[in-house]
C-alpha cells in the first residue's frame, strides 16, 4: 500500500514536469537518497520521446553522468556536455564527481532506453525493444505513458500485441481502477507464466482494494492457466516424441539384428557408443583440418558412424556370432562378453571419461512456438533424423534385393538357400546393416547425451523393451512401440518423477510380455520348436 | 517302495563324495582356524583375514553359481536376475545389520544413519521386527523366494522361454536397482547398509566372528551342493532334465512343466538369498549396484567357466573367475575387462561344458589312447588279430566325449 501510495504521488510529480527537462529537478539524480533518485529517473523515463530526455538516459547507462560543482554534466571524451540541454560547457569543469546507479535504478533507466526505442522508425529495432522489455521490464510504471504513446503510433501486426500486454503490464500500477480494470483484462489473454505471477497478488485484498478487479484477475489467471496446461501437455508429447525418437534409433538396428535374424546382440548399446565415437572423432578431425566447416562435421559423421559400426558389427559376427547361430542363450554371454570388450577398448584409446561433442550452430536454439513452449532444434533434428533413418531402413528391406533375400533368409533358411541366396553372406551383411543403424543412432545420441565408455549400457536395456513390446520380425512394431514408450514415459515422469515413471514402464512391459509374449504386432502362423 | 529320505541322501553323494564332504569341512572347521589363530602371522602357513574374507566371498558367490546352475544348468533356464535374489537376501539382512549398529552410529541415534540425515522421525513399516536375528534371515529367504514365486508364476504360465525370459530378468533387475537406488525406498539409497558393527552381539570384524561366518558359508555350500545332488538324481530332477532338453514333449506325455520349473526357480532364488545374507556381514557393504545388469551376466560366466549341468562345475567357475579378477584387478586394472570379456567369447564358443566338461574330454582322450594303445599291445602279443576288441573301445571313447 505504501508503494502504491509512493507510486502514485511519483506520477503526479512526473506528469508535471513531461514537457522539459528542469535543472534544478535532474539535480535529484546525484542525490544520496535512492527514493529521490528513482524519482528522478522516472521523470526521465517519462519524458523519453525528448532528445535531451535521450541524451541523458543513455549517459546514465554508460556512466557517463557526472556532478561538477552545482551542475549535472555529462562526461563524453574530453568534452563536458551540460546535462539538461546538451551544450558544451567552456572550459570544462574540474573534476566531475560521477554518480552511482544501483542495480534496480539501472534496470529501469534500462527499461526506459528500450521504451524510447519503441517509437523508433525502424522495425525491427522496435520488435527487440518490445521483446526486451516483454522479458524484463523492470519497475513498468513510470512507463506506461511512453507505452501509451507508443501504442498509439503503433501499426506493425507483430509489435502491437506485444505493446498492448507491456503497457497492460505497466497498467497494473496504475491509480485509475478503471485503466487497472482494462489491464487485467489485456492480461488474461497472455499465454506466459511470468504474466501469471504478476496478476497473482491482485488476488489478495491487501494489495488490490477493489474487488470487480479481484474477481477479474481470478477470471485471468484461468484463462492463462487453461492456455499454460495446454502448452505443457504438448511440450510434454513433444519430449515423449524426442525420447520415442531416440529410442527407435536405438532399437531399429536390433530391430534387424534381434527382430529379423533372431541374434541377441548384447553388444548393440556398444555400437551406440562407436557411432557417437565416430561423431567425436569426426568433430576432431573438422575442428583440425577443416575448421571453417567445423558445423558441418555432423554430416561428414553419419555416413563414417555407419561404416565403422557396420564394419565392428561384421567382424563381431564373423569371428564370433557365425558360430553361435540358433544357441540363443550362448549368443547373449558371447555378445555380453564383446560388448565389455568394446567398453574397454573404448576407454584405452579415449580415456575414461566423457568427451564434449558439441552442437552445431545450427542445431543449437529452439523454435519458441509458446510462452512455455520452445522445441530445441537439435530435438527437432533428431525426430526428422530418425524418420529418416526409419525410410531408409523400410526401403532396405522392402524395394532391395539384399533386403529381400535377408526377408526370405528369415523366413526359412534351407529353402532360400537352396534357390541360390549366399545365406552366410546375407547374414553378414543384415548384421553390418543393424548395427550400422545403431551407429547411426550413436551419432544422434551424441548430440543429446553424454558421449563416454558406458553410454551404451544405459540403452540396451531400452531398445530391448522397444522390440520385445513391439514384436520380434516387425519394424511398424517397433516404431509403435519405441513412440509409444516414449510419450507414456514423459507423462508418467511428470506425474511420478522419472525413476518411478521408468520403474512402471519396465513393470507394464513385463505384465504386458506375459498377456501378449508375440508383442503389439504378432507374426501370422504356428510356430513349434 | 519309497526310499527313505535318509537313504536318498547317503545314496546321493556315495562313499568318496561323503570322504571329500568330510574333508572339506574338516578343513574349513579346524584347520583354517588353527592356521589363522595359533600360527603367527610370518609362519608360511598362516592364512590371513584378507584371505578368510576373500574366500568366504567367493564361497557365497559359488553358492550363486550352483543355485543358477540349478536352474540355467538343469533346467534350461537363464536367468539374468539372480543378482536381484542375492542383493534381496543381502538387504534383508543387512537391514538387521543396520539395527544391531544400535546408537554406535555417527548420529548416536536409534534409527540408522541415512534416516536421520533424510530427517526420517521413525522406522517404516517394513523394518518392524529387523531388529530381530531369526526374522532378518526368515525375510532373507523369503523375500527372494516370494518375488521369484510371483514373477515366476506369471513368467511360466504364459510359457515365456529362451531368450525371452532372460531379457525379462534382466528388465526385472535394472528396474529393482533404479528403484534401491531411491532415498524413498529407505534402503539407504545409492550408498545402502555398511559400517556394521555387531551380528548377534559379537563384533563383526573379530577373528572368531569371521572365521565363524567363513565356516558357515562352507556348511551352506556342502549343503546346497549335497541337495543339489539328492534334487537331480531324483524323478523330480529327471522332469527337469527333460523339461530342459525339450519341453514340448514332457507337455505332450502329460506333464505341466510350469510346477517344475517354478519350485526349482524359486528354491534357487531362495539359496541365492541366503548366500547374500552371508555375504554382507563377511564384506561389510550391500548397495545397489550388486542389482547392476552385468552382476548377474557375471554369475552366468561362473557357470559357463565352470561347467553347466554338474555341480562341481560353478563352484570352480566361481572360484577361477573371481580369484582371477582379484589378481587382475591389483595388478592390471586395466585389461580385467578385455579378460572377462574374453572368458566370455571363448567359453561360449571353445568350452561349452566348461573347465569339467575340459577334463572329462581330457580323460576320454587319455582313456581312448590307453585303449588304443592296449589293443596295439595285445595285436602285437597275440599272432591272430583282434580287431573287434578294439572297435569296441572306441564307441566308448566317444560317448564319453559327447557327454
Amino acid at each position: 500500500m505504501k508503494r502504491l501510495l509512493f507510486l502514485i504521488s511519483l506520477y503526479l510529480w512526473a506528469g508535471g514536469v513531461a514537457a522539459a527537462l528542469d535543472p534544478a529537478r535532474l539535480k535529484d539524480l546525484a542525490s544520496d537518497d535512492f527514493d529521490v533518485k528513482q524519482a528522478a529517473v522516472a521523470t526521465l523515463a517519462a519524458a523519453g520521446d525528448d532528445t535531451d530526455a535521450q541524451r541523458l538516459l543513455k549517459a546514465l547507462s554508460e556512466d557517463a553522468v557526472a556532478v561538477a560543482g552545482e551542475r549535472l554534466v555529462i562526461v563524453a571524451g574530453d568534452q563536458v556536455l551540460d546535462a539538461a540541454t546538451g551544450a558544451a560547457i567552456k572550459p570544462a569543469p574540474a573534476n566531475p564527481e560521477s554518480i552511482n546507479l544501483n542495480n534496480s535504478l539501472r534496470q529501469q533507466v534500462d527499461g526506459a532506453l528500450a521504451a524510447v526505442r519503441l517509437l523508433s522508425t525502424d522495425r525491427a529495432e522496435r520488435l527487440t525493444a518490445a521483446r526486451a522489455l516483454l522479458a524484463d521490464m523492470g519497475e513498468g510504471a513510470p512507463l506506461l505513458p511512453l507505452f501509451d504513446k507508443a501504442l498509439a503510433q503503433e501499426q506493425d501486426r507483430e509489435i502491437k500485441p506485444i505493446l498492448v500486454q507491456l503497457a497492460a503490464q505497466a497498467a497494473l500500477g496504475s491509480p485509475d481502477v478503471a485503466r487497472r480494470l482494462q489491464a487485467v483484462r489485456d492480461l488474461a489473454g497472455s499465454g506466459s507464466p511470468a504474466v501469471k505471477a504478476l496478476l497473482l497478488p491482485l488476488l489478495d485484498p491487501a494489495n488490490e482494494p477493489e474487488e470487480k478487479l479481484r474477481l477479474e484477475a481470478g477470471t485471468a489467471i484461468k484463462a492463462i492457466d487453461a492456455r499454460l496446461a495446454w502448452s505443457d501437455t504438448a511440450g510434454q508429447i513433444f519430449t515423449g516424441i524426442s525420447l520415442g525418437s531416440i529410442l527407435l534409433l536405438a532399437a531399429l538396428g536390433l530391430a534387424i539384428t534381434y527382430g529379423v535374424m533372431g541374434v541377441i546382440n548384447m553388444a548393440h548399446g556398444e555400437l551406440l557408443m562407436v557411432g557417437a565415437y565416430s561423431a567425436y572423432a569426426m568433430q576432431a578431425l573438422f575442428r583440425a583440418k577443416f575448421p571453417e566447416f567445423v558445423d558441418y562435421y555432423v554430416l561428414a559423421a553419419v555416413p563414417v558412424a555407419f561404416f565403422v559400426a557396420a564394419a565392428v558389427g561384421m567382424l563381431m559376427e564373423r569371428t564370433v556370432i557365425r558360430h553361435l547361430y540358433g544357441r540363443p542363450l550362448e549368443t547373449l554371454l558371447a555378445t555380453w562378453g564383446l560388448s565389455l570388450v568394446l567398453i574397454q577398448a573404448a576407454r584405452l584409446l579415449f580415456g575414461a571419461q566423457n568427451v564434449e561433442v558439441a552442437n552445431p550452430a545450427w542445431m543449437s536454439g529452439g523454435v519458441q512456438l509458446a510462452e512455455n513452449l520452445s522445441l530445441p532444434w537439435n530435438r527437432l533434428v533428431i525426430v526428422a533424423f530418425s524418420g529418416f533413418v526409419l525410410l531408409l531402413v523400410w526401403l532396405m528391406m522392402n524395394k532391395t534385393r539384399l533386403g529381400m533375400f535377408v526377408r526370405a533368409v528369415t523366413q526359412n533358411r534351407p529353402m532360400a538357400g537352396c534357390v541360390g541366396v549366399p545365406t552366410a553372406r546375407i547374414d553378414t551383411l543384415a548384421f553390418g546393416i543393424g548395427s550400422g543403424i545403431a551407429g547411426l543412432g550413436g551419432v544422434a545420441l551424441s548430440q543429446i547425451a553424454n558421449v563416454g565408455p558406458d553410454m551404451g549400457q544405459g540403452y540396451i536395456v531400452d531398445s530391448f523393451m522397444v522390440v520385445v513390446l513391439g514384436g520380434v520380425g516387425q519394424l511398424a512394431g517397433a516404431v509403435w512401440a519405441a513412440l509409444g514408450l516414449g510419450i507414456v514415459t514423459k507423462f508418467l515422469e511428470g506425474w511420478a518423477g522419472a525413476v518411478i515413471a521408468k520403474i512402471l514402464v519396465l513393470v507394464f512391459i513385463i505384465i504386458f510380455i506375459q498377456k501378449r509374449p508375440q508383442g503389439l504386432f504378432a507374426l501370422k502362423g504356428r510356430f513349434v520348436d | 517302495m519309497r526310499t527313505p529320505l535318509t537313504v536318498k541322501l547317503f545314496a546321493g553323494l556315495g562313499p568318496r563324495g561323503w570322504l571329500a564332504v568330510a574333508a572339506i569341512a574338516f578343513i574349513a572347521w579346524v584347520l583354517v582356524p588353527v592356521a589363522h589363530l595359533m600360527l603367527p602371522e610370518s609362519h608360511p602357513l598362516h592364512v590371513s583375514t584378507y584371505a578368510i574374507t576373500l574366500i568366504g566371498k567367493i564361497l557365497c558367490y559359488a553358492v550363486v553359481a550352483v543355485a543358477m546352475d540349478l536352474i540355467w544348468g538343469f533346467g534350461g533356464i537363464l536367468s539374468l536376475g539372480h543378482g536381484l535374489f542375492f542383493a534381496l537376501g543381502g538387504y534383508s539382512f543387512g537391514m538387521y545389520l543396520m539395527r544391531q549398529i544400535g546408537r554406535e552410529g555417527s548420529y548416536q541415534s536409534d534409527l540408522p544413519d541415512f534416516m536421520v540425515f533424510l530427517d526420517w522421525k521413525e522406522l517404516p513399516w517394513y523394518w518392524t521386527g529387523s531388529d530381530h536375528f531369526l526374522w532378518a534371515l526368515f525375510l532373507a529367504i523369503a523375500v527372494p523366494g516370494v518375488v521369484a514365486w510371483i514373477f515366476g508364476y506369471f513368467a511360466f504360465r504364459s510359457r515365456i522361454k529362451g531368450v525371452y525370459f532372460s531379457i525379462i530378468t534382466q528388465a526385472m533387475t535394472y528396474a529393482a536397482m533404479l528403484f534401491f537406488f531411491r532415498n524413498e525406498t529407505g534402503f539407504g539409497g545409492n550408498n545402502g547398509f555398511t559400517d556394521f558393527k555387531r551380528i548377534l552381539g559379537y563384533s563383526i570384524t573379530a577373528p572368531e566372528t569371521r572365521l565363524v561366518l567363513f565356516g558357515l558359508s562352507v556348511a551352506l555350500l556342502l549343503a546346497v551342493i549335497i541337495l543339489g545332488k539328492v534334487l537331480i538324481a531324483s524323478k523330480f530332477g529327471k522332469v527337469l532334465t527333460a523339461i530342459r532338453d525339450s519341453e514340448n514333449r514332457v507337455m505332450f506325455i502329460g506333464y505341466n512343466p510350469v510346477h517344475y520349473k517354478l519350485f526349482i526357480w524359486t528354491l534357487s532364488a531362495m539359496l541365492c538369498g541366503l548366500a547374500g545374507a552371508l555375504y554382507v556381514p563377511q564384506v561389510g557393504i550391500i548397495n545397489p549396484s550388486e542389482m547392476s545388469v552385468a552382476n548377474s551376466i557375471e554369475i552366468a560366466i561362473w557357470v559357463a567357466v565352470g561347467g553347466r549341468g554338474t555341480l562341481v562345475g560353478p563352484v570352480l567357475g566361481a572360484g577361477i573367475v573371481n580369484l582371477s579378477k582379484t589378481w587382475f584387478t591389483t595388478s592390471f586394472p586395466e585389461y580385467w575387462l578385455f579378460f572377462l570379456g574374453l572368458l566370455f567369447i571363448l567359453v561360449t564358443l571353445y568350452l561349452p561344458q566348461g573347465v569339467v566338461g575340459l577334463w572329462a574330454k581330457i580323460k576320454a582322450r587319455r582313456a581312448e589312447k590307453a585303449a588304443i594303445a592296449a589293443s596295439r599291445a595285445e595285436v602285437a602279443a597275440a599272432p591272430a588279430p583282434r580287431a573287434p576288441a578294439a572297435d569296441s573301445k572306441i564307441p566308448n571313447g566317444t560317448a564319453a566325449k559327447g557327454a
